[in-house]
């Protein structure tokens, strides 16, 4: 990862389209898409399932190449890498937060939280102290021993941020956080990720089909057919 | 990364103590039975070296027929007589002693008790040769020998069925039809090769067996102690040509007699051991296989089990590499941890069953280090398969996995 350029997006998507399958059977998820996300952004994607919303946040997130088009992230193309860059990628800048919560079950609060620290080598007691920080700075001080079966969904996708934050990714990607939490409880999780994204300055880029949690975004995208429909910024115009 | 990696096995095998349990399981049973067949093999083999060191070294015993035990025929194959016996000793300088023996199976009797045991009619040198010590009183003198008097010196078996805990020395005990005092007790040797009592036996002048029991002057054994340093096999060779001359077989004729050395019949009974502790101790190490098959079986189920948690830690920036070896070691920890147990399981056992059919306990360090290695290898071989697996989910696909 070579130095950001001044002045230039965190990530950007030129052209991207994603096929699956071949022949008479591939499918177009992405058609062509061009989406720039800049440093500090809050961003809400929108779309029918189908739209290739999840398709695109996988490419963003490093999970997967795109088949045709560029990904720049931090001014560096990573539209062709192999599995171990991506990997490497998703250690050190990405942060990634799931409609499930996918946490590790029958494994307390603070070893969940360590564990992207365990995989970059950060020493115990270091990590420890960030695990118990990362906690802390989502209101769960006091339930660091509790297993996810112990914690309420809200506290659980909680835990799931803290994972998320404890490694200072420069971009978090949610995947339908409030997803799978009743409206208080999701009106909580969004608070949270807004405060990160305005105290912080954390990018974030958040899948969502409910427009009431897409309000705490500044930029609404709505996918429609594997291409950008419409890009509305709050407050500006693009 | 090795550290990380052993860091998070310990957490996967904790979270599910259980069925770690049952993984190893199968580790466990292979290696402790390993290492009992292996363990009671060698403490056999060293009884039955015991054994014959206690029959006394260099020592040849030749016997009228072909072969030992029972149904040689008597016509073809006769006794021996004193006259060979004095022969061997006059002619064979290498001989320590030559050593003439006659067995027969008598009832004794004491007060209102009566056993059955064998009695052996020989000379004084008998109990040197066959190495008898006394737990009390004396061996007959060789003057009573001669003169064939009823003196008998009796085995610890025989004097605890007839006097109890009451001393035998001095008293007048009934062999067969006469009257013989007995003049020592014989210290114990233990149980003999292949299941015998060494201890339930008398031992009374050779010539008073043959009067007073057998009624004939037959010798039906010899034993020749060869003196330290003389050739054995030299030796054997002098008492096959003296007795083919003495009893008159012709070039090409078959001996009607045999030789057998006693060290020989050690080796092969020692053989024989080493041959069935190998045989059982490959039974076992199928046992053992069959215990990796299941750790692999168990860590496939694991791993599609954990395909979730799989996807989770590689969408959070795990590695292929620290994946594969996350379930590696995984699967080395399980084995070795089954490898540790059956040690432990083993030897306790060992320990118990040697003293059960009374043969030495040897802990054999390389044995039980060698099991542990194996095991240890057994978590690599069938832990790398499902490691692979796991390491190459996709993540994308593992995380929508239900």
């Amino acid at each position: 990862m070579s130095a950001e350029p001044a002045g230039a997006p965190l990530a950007e998507l030129r052209g991207v389209t994603k096929v699956y399958g071949q022949g008479q059977a591939a499918l177009q998820a992405l058609k062509g898409i061009d989406l720039t996300i800049e440093a500090g952004e809050f961003v809400a994607i929108m779309g029918p399932s189908g739209s290739g919303k999840s398709t695109m946040m996988n490419i963003l997130g490093c999970l997967d190449n795109p088949t045709e088009g560029a990904y720049v992230f931090r001014g560096t193309h990573l539209e062709q890498t192999s599995r171990r860059q991506r990997a490497l990628v998703r250690r050190h800048y990405l942060g990634f937060v799931f409609q499930g919560f996918n946490l590790l079950a029958r494994t307390s609060a603070l070893e969940n939280v360590e564990l992207p620290l365990i995989y970059r080598g950060e020493p115990h007691a270091a990590r420890r102290k960030a695990a118990l920080a990362a906690l802390a700075s989502v209101g769960l001080e006091g339930w660091e021993r509790h297993t996810p079966a112990e914690l309420s969904g809200g506290q659980q996708q909680r835990v799931a941020i803290a994972r998320a934050l404890v490694s200072h990714p420069v971009l978090l990607l949610a995947d339908e956080p409030t997803g799978n939490l009743d409206t208080q409880r999701g009106r909580e999780v969004m608070e949270l990720l807004a405060s990160l994204n305005r105290d912080r300055g954390l990018t974030v880029v958040m899948v969502t089909h409910e427009a009431d949690m897409a309000v705490y975004a500044q930029r609404v995208v709505h996918f429609l057919d594997g291409v950008v429909d419409r890009d509305h910024r709050k407050g500006g115009t693009h | 990364m090795l550290w990380n990696s052993l860091l998070l096995a310990v957490r996967a095998i904790r979270r599910n103590v259980l069925r770690s349990f049952l993984t190893i399981l199968g580790v466990v049973i292979g290696v402790a039975s390993v290492i009992v067949m292996v363990t009671l093999g060698d403490g056999t083999t060293q009884s039955v070296k015991e054994q014959m060191q206690s029959l006394g070294a260099n020592l040849l015993t030749v016997r009228p027929g072909m072969r030992m035990g029972p149904g040689r025929d008597e016509a073809l194959a006769p006794n021996f007589k004193m006259a060979d016996v004095e022969a061997l000793a006059a002619q064979i300088a290498a001989a320590q002693a030559v050593v003439p023996t006659a067995g027969s199976t008598v009832t004794v009797v004491y007060g209102n008790k009566n056993w059955q045991t064998s009695a052996t009619g020989s000379t004084a040198a008998y109990f040197q040769t066959n190495n008898w010590r006394l737990a009390s009183g004396r061996f007959f003198t060789e003057a009573e020998a001669l003169g064939g008097r009823a003196a008998c010196v009796i085995g610890s078996t025989v004097r605890r069925e007839l006097y109890g805990t009451e001393s035998p020395v001095g008293t007048e005990m009934r062999v067969k039809s006469f009257s013989c005092e007995v003049v020592g007790l014989l210290a114990s040797k233990g149980q003999g090769g292949m299941g015998m009592d060494a201890d339930d036996t008398i031992i009374i002048p050779l010539r008073t067996l043959q009067r007073r029991v057998r009624g004939n002057d037959d010798v039906t054994g010899l034993q020749v102690a060869v003196k330290e340093g003389a050739s054995v096999d030299a030796v054997i060779e002098q008492i096959k040509g003296l007795l083919r001359e003495r009893r008159k077989i012709t070039e090409g004729e078959d001996d009607n007699f045999s030789v057998f050395d006693t060290r020989q019949i050690a080796d092969t009974l020692s053989s024989m051991v080493r041959t069935l502790t190998m045989l059982l101790g490959s039974v076992a190490a199928i046992s053992l296989l069959v215990g990796g098959i299941g750790i692999m079986n168990i860590m496939l189920v694991s791993v599609t089990e954990r395909t979730r948690e799989i996807g989770i830690r590689l969408a959070i920036g795990a590695v292929e590499t620290e994946v594969l070896s996350q379930f590696l070691i995984e699967a080395v920890a399980l084995s070795s941890l089954g490898g540790l147990v059956g040690i432990a399981l083993a030897n306790a056992v060992a320990l118990g069953v040697t003293r059960l059919i009374e043969v030495p306990y040897l802990f054999n360090p390389g044995m039980n280090l060698v099991s542990f290695l194996f095991s240890a290898l057994i978590g690599v071989v069938f832990g790398y398969f499902p490691a692979r697996r796991a390491a190459r989910l996709d993540p994308i696909e593992a995380l929508r996995y239900e």
